[in-house]
């Protein structure tokens, strides 16, 4: 194989690693908790905030699309509003996942509210255990 | 009794796949054709078991049989009949059924067309095959038992997820199956030469079409997808970089490097080894993608316990991967190139450049996708990346790639004179280059957009560059236009299909890069009879209504849209209400145009129908990505006739 081709394909190479690099680095989301968010906010940070919506936390205004309510994990609830209706699968009680900024102002302004469809129905357990893991699945697994 | 006489099949199926593909491997090395014969047999047997079991559970489905508890949990006795027949690959057990259906069937059409065509490799291939099938039967016979009975038998069935109610789930799995299932075919070949070290251009030149019938049905099943999440999810959007996406879309871009760099083979007996490994790395990928989705690895990071199939899948994954491997190290020095790269300026390397381009895709989509576990098992933290990063690092590859797309065709083989770069670009750069100016001037404000549009330009230009000179050529001869150009595309078919096939990905690259650019959506609250408008339309919201359907409810929402002057059009976005859902989903109603779509969803609504909040978008040019569907269609058709020679 001659030099120049060998030359070539580190620069390709090189190209690439530099494109995901920043491409990371530009785009990570991070998943977190509310007790995991509230011990150490970064106002400006991309997060992806999961738990179960606190019962009786919900107010949603048609006039203005004020969605606001609150995320928790029983430890800790994070208010958190959002611009727009609410998604078929969201409630009270059940688990979200919402993305977007902690607001120097102290609550979590979502830019997306996501819930994963499971192709399987899957009954509700009432178990700790069960109700965490679905927490996780919807949490790493949601897009939209 | 039913579910035991499949299940029964099932079993005598893997059984049957098992002493094939052994008497296939004995009869091979032996060279004893009667065994290979044995193995034929065998292969036509699962064949017909595994078509009875499809047969089966198309029967309990439509039989209700709710003893069958994969039918109990995905139909209900209000699934209308369409979709009963749907819900047999709607979803894991029953996928894997349509799978090994869809294999045992191309396995019958390798022994039809190479049991004499290709006497050295063939037993192999055969082994390959069939060892493949008796993966997928051991899945569902040992992991994910398709028959298993529910005891108690309950009454009812829990119903089809109301989003694979549609027409899509008809035809979207089984292209994309097709598609994944199709890989196996080269892949089979690739083995056979390997063992038997026929590593040569036959196996290539035998397994041309196949490859291209895969990609074709690979391509079809992602455009399928794009458009049931398009008109069924509600958000107005055809791809998201998911991972279920991706996992189609991966074996995809290997894919297509495959059917470029098999050229180059064919051409210059080059790249031996790399279109061995870019074959075994398509079927691999295809394997993975089933692991990925399947497994639930990427929905949950805290992954096996959700049912054994992932194990199963990532050991056979690694067999296969590990066996592949020590193939191409046994045959090593088998697989030395015998022509050299002579310029950078040249096809082979325009090729070439675009196999490096569509791996290194490959490598970027892979990479975000399992980005999850890598960095929570490197750093513990869990985190993800988006859509974001998908189109950041590949928007530049893709935008290379149609670069290419203009430039690998036309250029000279070898090395290119200035005066072959000439004759064969300059117009095209010029047209291009001015296409570019006039998107500018009439305000189209995204870089990317203008240079997507632009590149499309060039690559057109090209195109039409070649066939213009082609069509004059003949007309020299004496040949009218018309004959002269029909002639010319079923002539060198394989040639002209590759460039129609260039120009549906051409208009695919217009729909994305247009609605990516230019699509417009908001959102809002009307009263009954109150209008809003966006970019040009007028949307009023006339009532609601409420209605029972065979398995739902539904709540209708009239809206009358007006474009300018003219009449309105009505649309009829709805919510349903599924007994066996939680809440209510979305029925998107559209308008499909040329240029502008117009799509609403519903959002939510007083119950008293007095108000309703709206999803409005205008989604630009977002018909031409299915319009290209079609085009590929018949350039597929075109690429895969058989070859005529020229009369001597």
């Amino acid at each position: 194989m001659k030099p120049k081709f060998v030359v070539g394909g580190l620069a390709i190479a090189l190209a690439l690693g530099y494109m995901i690099w920043a491409g990371v680095s530009q785009s990570v989301v991070y998943f977190v908790t509310p007790t995991e968010l509230t011990a150490g906010p970064v106002a400006g940070k991309a997060y992806r905030l999961g738990g179960l919506v606190e019962r009786g936390s919900l107010t949603w205004e048609p006039r203005t699309l004020d969605l606001s309510f609150k995320v928790s994990d029983g430890k800790v609830a994070v208010p958190v509003r959002h611009h727009g209706a609410p998604p078929d699968l969201f409630g009270e009680g059940r688990g979200a996942v919402v993305e977007g900024q902690w607001m120097p102002a102290g609550y979590f302004k979502a830019t997306l509210i996501m819930a994963k469809h499971s192709e399987e129905y899957k009954a509700p357990h009432d178990t700790k255990e069960a109700q965490s893991k679905g927490l996780i699945k919807t949490l790493e697994g949601a897009t939209r | 009794m039913i579910p035991e006489i499949g299940h029964g099949a099932l079993l005598v199926a893997l059984g049957l796949a098992l002493y094939g593909g052994v008497m296939s491997a004995v009869g091979g090395r032996r060279g004893r054709p009667a065994l290979v014969e044995s193995a034929q047999h065998a292969a036509l047997g699962v064949f017909v078991l595994v078509t009875a079991c499809l047969l089966l559970l198309i029967y309990a489905f439509l039989t209700f049989d709710f003893s069958v508890r994969y039918v109990a949990t995905n139909t209900n006795l209000g699934t209308p009949f369409y979709y009963r027949i749907t819900a047999v690959w709607g979803a894991l057990e029953g996928s894997i059924v349509l799978w090994s259906w869809l294999l045992s069937l191309y396995t019958l059409i390798v022994i039809l067309r190479h049991r004499t065509s290709a006497r050295e490799l063939y037993p192999w291939v055969l082994m390959t095959m069939l060892s493949v099938i008796g993966f997928f039967l051991l899945v569902m016979t040992v992991a994910a038992p398709v028959f298993a009975r529910s005891l108690p038998i309950p009454p009812d069935g829990r119903g089809l997820n109301p989003l694979l109610e549609d027409s899509g789930m008809i035809t979207h799995p089984v292209a994309l199956y097709l598609g994944f299932t199709g890989f196996t075919v080269p892949f089979a070949f690739a083995v056979a030469a390997l063992i038997t070290g026929r590593v040569g251009d036959f196996w290539i030149t035998t397994t041309r079409r196949w490859t291209i019938v895969a990609w074709y049905f690979l391509s079809l099943g992602l455009l399928i997808g794009g458009w049931w999440s398009y008109h069924v999810l509600g958000w107005g959007g055809y791809w998201a970089w998911d991972p279920v996406e991706n996992a189609a879309f991966m074996p995809w871009l290997t894919g297509t490097a495959l059917l470029h760099s098999v050229m180059i083979q064919e051409r210059r007996r080059m790249l031996r080894l790399w279109n061995l490994a870019l074959v075994i790395l398509t079927f691999s990928l295809t394997l993975f993608g089933t692991f990925l989705t399947r497994s639930g690895v990427i929905a949950s990071v805290h992954a096996f316990s959700q049912g054994a199939i992932g194990i199963f899948f990532l050991t056979f994954l690694a067999l296969v991967v590990l066996s592949a491997l020590a193939l191409l190290a046994w045959r090593w020095n088998d697989l030395g190139a015998q022509g050299e790269l002579d310029s950078i300026v040249s096809r082979e390397s325009a090729f070439l450049l675009n196999n490096v381009l569509l791996v290194a895709a490959t490598f970027t989509v892979f990479f975000g996708t399992v980005f999850p576990l890598l960095s929570e098992a490197v750093k513990g933290a869990k985190v993800s990346v988006g859509a974001p990063f998908f189109n950041q690092v590949n928007i530049p590859l893709f935008l290379s790639l149609i670069f290419l797309m203009g430039i690998g065709p036309l250029i000279a083989w070898r090395r290119a004179s200035l005066d072959n770069l000439k004759r064969n670009f300059l117009w095209p750069v010029v047209i291009g280059s001015v296409a570019a100016i006039v998107l500018r001037l009439v305000g189209v404000g995204s870089s990317v957009a203008v240079l997507s549009l632009a590149l499309t330009v060039f690559v057109t230009a090209t195109i039409t560059v070649d066939l213009v000179r082609a069509t004059r050529a003949r007309r020299a001869m004496g040949e009218w236009t018309l004959p002269a150009l029909g002639g010319l595309l079923l002539r060198h078919n394989r040639r002209y299909g590759g460039f129609v096939v260039h120009l549906a990905v051409l208009v695919v690259a217009v729909g994305v890069t247009g609605s990516q650019a230019w699509s417009v959506q908001t959102e809002t609250t009307l009263k009954r009879g109150e209008e809003a408008a966006l970019a040009g339309y007028r949307v009023r919201f006339d009532g609601l209504r409420e209605s029972q359907e065979s398995n739902h409810g539904k709540v209708t929402g009239s809206f009358t849209v007006v474009a300018g002057r003219g009449a309105g059009t009505v649309l009829e976005p709805a919510k349903k209400f599924y007994p066996q859902e939680q809440s209510p989903i979305a029925y998107v109603d559209y308008r499909l145009g040329f240029v502008d779509d117009v799509y609403l969803v519903l959002g939510d609504f007083a119950r008293d129908g007095s108000s309703a909040t709206v999803k409005m978008q205008v989604n630009r040019m977002v018909s031409w990505i299915w319009i290209g569907g079609l085009v590929l269609t018949l350039g597929t058709l075109l690429a895969i006739l058989p070859e005529r020679r020229r009369p001597a």
